[in-house]
């Protein structure tokens, strides 16, 4: 189980038949609203994420993509159990830990990590990179063989940071290092799975090569499971085996990587897709022109409220009666590519 | 009337601090006709965004030292009276910032801010200001202007956020519209309806745009021209279309190879540029960027001593560069052919 | 904004019955507690010549020997309607607020506090409102001359005025206004209606005194609240809009920087109209101070009660006003 698999060059495969480190199904997360003026009553929930089931081989990445408000951090959240999950089931090599109580839980956060977003607002000013990196071993009394010192400044030179730094404080270093010291403090365990909310979007463009760059060769050198969460399809495209993109806590497609980018087929996919820009000026004779894409027309509703049976019917180019009244499941039209959708595109 | 609206040229901006003099800003140029958009790229400590704030006179107050020009339809605003840049910020220049939430006063309503930028360039009542303040937002594609012109910034999502914002930062006509990192905090769909926006604004203002952002992809999407900073200086600046088929400068080349793409084939490793942006207190001698370029080697120790001017590539194509066209060409070509190989000069793992 | 209030206004309620309750249980259970029994309590609150049948008489009169949750219930109806304590033969009703007999003067308590409540009141707010606007005035003005010889000197002066005791300040100022140069002689409370020349008058070097004190901590905090409103993006957004820098001083920065002041300004009143202890004692006004101060000295049991009521009512209300300020001022609290 602990033989690194290489990356390279996998076109990546969907959900296996529930072999994988981690499997997810039924996954849901409700958050009550209440109302009243003395006693409280729930009028509704917030359905950040409903119903959501992927799968994730050992020594492989998949890829959470989606915009504000479509669940993905709740899911990250969800996984490492910072939220308790409504419903639904999660399995860790092969054991259900959905409800583990915070006991239980413990010897388990040495297997499951978090990478987080902000490098300036995840560690705390006030201590030593050294002791930031080395907290995880002392708070679950890791034995080391050469002491939690030596420990640390290995982890360090194994992100790229210079072990002589040991006694510095965050603030004293740069972004793109601050995130490799977060990726130290989270290796510390020596994880096998890691998620890893918005890793790079916090830092420059020329850092976020680095780290990306750095994530996939501890990838292959540890052996590592990640789920990398992101709202950037280009990172998402470059780093993961599989990819599931999320819209109001719903997976609308799930598909391995290069399936999912050369032939996407849920409108939503095709729509973001389209969106992103390219770096490449389109010219109309000489002058300025206008690349062609899909335009979305409005905002994403509230997922207080979500439209009833296909979620995205409200602003879908192609939505049909039936697309109002029954609700699509993620189906696997293609071997190893999951679609939610009556009417999915390039079939 | 002049096609040009806007000249800059070399302006240096410099804050003394109590760790050293601060070059945010040392020797820029460059000029934006009417109607056109002028996408200035770089990344945090490039000046990018002090330059854009220097254009509106938003440093007065501060301890900064301005020197050069800078040219807003033939007058001089380097030196002018304060009152009257202050008359010129909001009627003929505008400018609107990356964050909309903090952007905006969270006590007053959104159509109070925007009736506010009109009331101020000019005399009507406030009836007439409120009136126009809801056409803005209609016209910047707020659903339902009349209901929403009281409600607080907190209560529009990020889109509609940074639609007002752009409503209010075009309530007067102005013909200068400065956007300083626009869509960052916006998620894609929604960035690519701001960008739709603002292209359709333009067209019908016809104003001109000055686009600032790290992201080449809005940069592509929006500019007729391209200006790339480093270390607060000029790095390359040309047509858009230049820029990118023949781009000049290895640290462009660097930004260009080390995005994740979606419309290419996918590369097996990214290709980051080593390093980091350097601290605008030491910028490094000679050559800003020659701690992290690949080619500083080939340039018989010019990179590190001598400020490279700009020179042309092509024509209205400006390069700071000391390789020769023929190294240019050699490595740009090296670069594309062998990105799955090593690079020529080692780089070291990791950062300083 | 309803819902809001009235949700504050059930809160402010309950807050009050749980706030009577402690109060309640450390004047009388606290004593039971430690081993004292109803007839030396008694004794108490016969005050002079006590013999057995008065405090029996008492005991009985004031149902001190009833379970305590029923004295509390007893207790907590007399403040609302008044209450009837019988002796025997005769009847006496005691008007609602009733908070007890004196131990001292054998009189119920709550007349002898209303006498009292305007000589706080009257230096209480004279002193707020000065400290208000002086204190605010000078942290906006240092805020915004960060730096020069104005800013650090009105600093340091704030400094001296929260260091200082209130006694040393008012003496200070009663022997240099009030004895030495008789600009303020003789000064004693003269009610509003009665003189409000000299009801302000006398209360002068008092208002000076106490507002010293607090205009010092909320120039600091004004100061502090303003430099960080004026970093904030929205003032550089309405500079951007052409604003006259009058203009984006006082419309832009000075409307954010009252919140936190709201906040703490209810409290500071809320707990200097429960009594101005030191400055009353200082000036020797009778306030509501020196009530408790003397309730205090005499160990007179309804007395402190009554005050130590009265002040959290003060309290609780000044919080609850303090909080519907907070949603007018800042409307992403209204929710």
């Amino acid at each position: 189980m602990s033989t690194p698999v290489s990356t390279a060059g996998t076109s990546g495969t969907s959900s296996g038949a529930g072999d994988g480190l981690l499997e997810v199904s039924g996954l849901m997360k409700y958050f009550p609203v209440t109302r009243g003026v003395i006693f409280r009553q729930k009028i509704g929930a917030v359905q950040a994420v409903d119903k959501v089931d992927f799968s994730v081989p050992a020594g492989q990445t998949l890829g959470l993509v989606g915009e504000s408000g479509c669940g993905k951090t709740t899911t990250g959240r969800l996984l490492t159990r910072l939220l308790e999950p409504t419903g639904g089931r999660i399995m860790f090599e092969g054991r259900d830990i959905t409800h583990l109580s915070m006991g239980k839980m413990r010897p388990l956060r040495r297997d499951i990590q978090m990478i987080f977003q902000d490098p300036y607002s995840s560690l705390n000013p006030r201590h030593t990179v050294g002791g930031i990196v080395g907290a995880p071993l002392r708070l679950q009394k890791v034995k080391t063989e050469k002491g939690i010192k030596a420990t640390v400044q290995e982890l360090l030179e194994l992100v790229g940071l210079n072990p002589e730094h040991y006694n510095r404080y965050p603030h004293e270093f740069s972004g793109g290092q601050r995130q490799r010291i977060g990726i130290a403090r989270t290796l510390a365990l020596r994880p096998k799975l890691i998620v890893a909310d918005e890793p790079v979007s916090a830092l420059d463009v020329s850092i976020q090569a680095q780290v990306i760059n750095l994530l996939e060769d501890l990838q292959s050198e540890l052996g590592l499971t990640y789920v990398v969460i992101a709202h950037d399809l280009s990172v998402v495209r470059h780093i993961s085996n599989q990819v599931a993109v999320m819209y109001l806590g719903k997976i609308v497609e799930l598909a391995g990587r290069d399936q999912l980018y050369a032939k996407p087929r849920h409108p939503y996919t095709v729509a973001l897709m389209s969106a992103v820009p390219v770096p490449q000026p389109v010219r109309v004779e000489g002058r300025r022109g206008r690349r062609e894409r899909i335009r979305l027309v409005g905002d994403v509703p509230s997922p207080l409220n979500p439209p009833p049976a296909c979620r995205f019917h409200t602003r879908c180019w192609k939505a049909q009666e039936v697309c109002r009244t029954q609700e699509p499941p993620l189906s696997e039209l293609i071997p190893g590519h999951k679609v939610a959708c009556h009417f999915p595109e390039n079939t | 009337m002049p096609e040009t609206l806007l000249e800059v040229r070399d302006l240096r901006i410099q804050f003394p601090t109590n760790d050293g003099l601060v070059k945010a800003v040392d020797g820029v140029s460059f000029s934006l006709d009417r109607g056109a958009t002028l996408g200035i790229v770089g990344e945090s400590g490039s000046g990018k965004s002090v330059t854009s704030l220097g254009i509106m006179g938003l440093h007065q107050g501060t301890n900064a030292q301005i020197t050069g020009h800078i040219r807003l339809d033939g007058e001089e605003l380097v030196g002018a009276t304060p009152s009257r840049v202050r008359e010129l910020r909001g009627s003929k220049m505008a400018m609107i910032f990356q964050d909309p939430l903090s952007a905006m006063h969270p006590y007053y309503t959104v159509g109070a801010q925007i009736a506010e930028a009109y009331l101020v360039h000019n005399e009507v009542d406030k009836k007439t200001a409120r009136k126009h303040a809801v056409d803005m937002l209609g016209r910047v594609g707020i659903p339902q202007p009349a209901a929403r012109v009281d409600d607080y910034p907190h209560q529009f999502s990020g889109g509609m956020r940074q639609r007002a914002m752009i409503a209010m930062a075009l309530s007067c006509d102005p013909e200068l519209l400065i956007a300083d990192e626009p869509t960052t905090a916006l998620d894609v769909t929604v960035q690519a309806q701001i960008l739709d926006l603002i292209w359709d604004l333009q067209q019908e203002y016809h104003s001109a745009v000055i686009i600032i952002t790290h992201d080449l992809g809005v940069v592509a999407e929006l500019s007729d021209d391209i200006l790339v900073m480093y270390a607060g200086r000029t790095a390359e600046y040309g047509k858009a279309e230049d820029v990118f088929d023949r781009p000049g400068h290895p640290y462009t080349w660097g930004l260009l190879a080390s995005m994740p793409r979606i419309d290419e084939a996918r590369l097996e490793r990214l290709l980051p540029i080593s390093g980091t942006p350097p601290s605008l207190i030491r910028v490094p001698s000679g050559c800003p960027f020659h701690p992290r370029c690949r080619y500083a080697g080939l340039t018989d120790g010019r990179s590190q001593t001598e400020v490279p001017n700009l020179r042309e590539v092509e024509p209205g194509h400006l390069v700071a560069c000391h390789l020769t066209a023929d190294q240019r060409r050699a490595a740009r070509a090296e670069q594309l052919l062998g990105d799955i190989g090593t690079p020529a000069v080692q780089t070291t793992q990791g950062d300083v | 904004m309803i819902t809001f209030i009235i949700r504050r206004l059930i809160a402010t309620v309950f807050l009050l019955i749980v706030v009577s309750i402690i109060v309640y249980a450390i004047f009388f259970l606290l004593p039971r507690l430690a081993g004292q029994n109803t007839y030396q309590l008694a004794t108490q609150f016969v005050g002079r010549n006590p013999n057995r049948a008065s405090v029996l008489a008492i005991e009985d009169k004031l149902g001190l020997n009833s379970p305590l949750y029923l004295q509390y219930g007893r207790f907590l109806k007399a403040i609302v309607f008044g209450t009837h304590y019988n002796s025997g033969t005769s009847t006496t009703y005691c008007p609602p607020p009733c908070f007890g007999y004196s131990f001292k003067s054998q009189q119920p308590v709550w007349p002898q506090m209303v006498s009292d409540i305007p000589v706080t009141l009257s230096l209480g707010i004279g002193a707020a409102i000065l400290w208000l606007v002086g204190g605010v005035a000078i942290g906006v003005l240092s805020a915004l001359r960060r730096g020069t010889f104005f800013d650090r000197f009105s600093m340091g002066v704030a400094l001296l005025g929260v260091s200082l005791p209130i006694f040393f300040t008012g003496l200070i100022l009663l022997e240099l206004f009030s004895y030495k140069w008789p600009i303020f002689p003789n000064v004693q409370f003269v009610p509003l209606t009665q003189n409000p020349y000299l009801w302000a008058r006398n209360l002068v070097l008092p208002w000076i005194c106490l507002a010293f004190l607090y205009a010092a901590l909320y120039a600091r905090l004004t100061r502090a609240g303003m430099l960080e409103t004026m970093s904030e993006d929205y003032i550089r957004t309405a500079r951007a809009k052409g604003l006259r820098e009058r203009k984006v001083i006082f419309k832009h920065g000075l409307r954010a920087a009252p919140t936190p002041i709201v906040t703490i300004f209810g409290m500071d009143l809320g707990l200097l109209l429960g009594g101005a202890i030191i400055t009353e004692y200082t000036f020797s006004l009778h306030g509501l101070g020196l009530f408790t101060i003397e309730a205090v000295q005499n160990q007179d049991l309804p007395e402190i009660l009554g005050v130590t009521m009265l002040a959290a009512f003060f309290i609780v209300v000044a919080n609850l006003v303090v909080d519907i300020l907070y949603a007018v001022v800042d409307p992403r609290v209204r929710t």
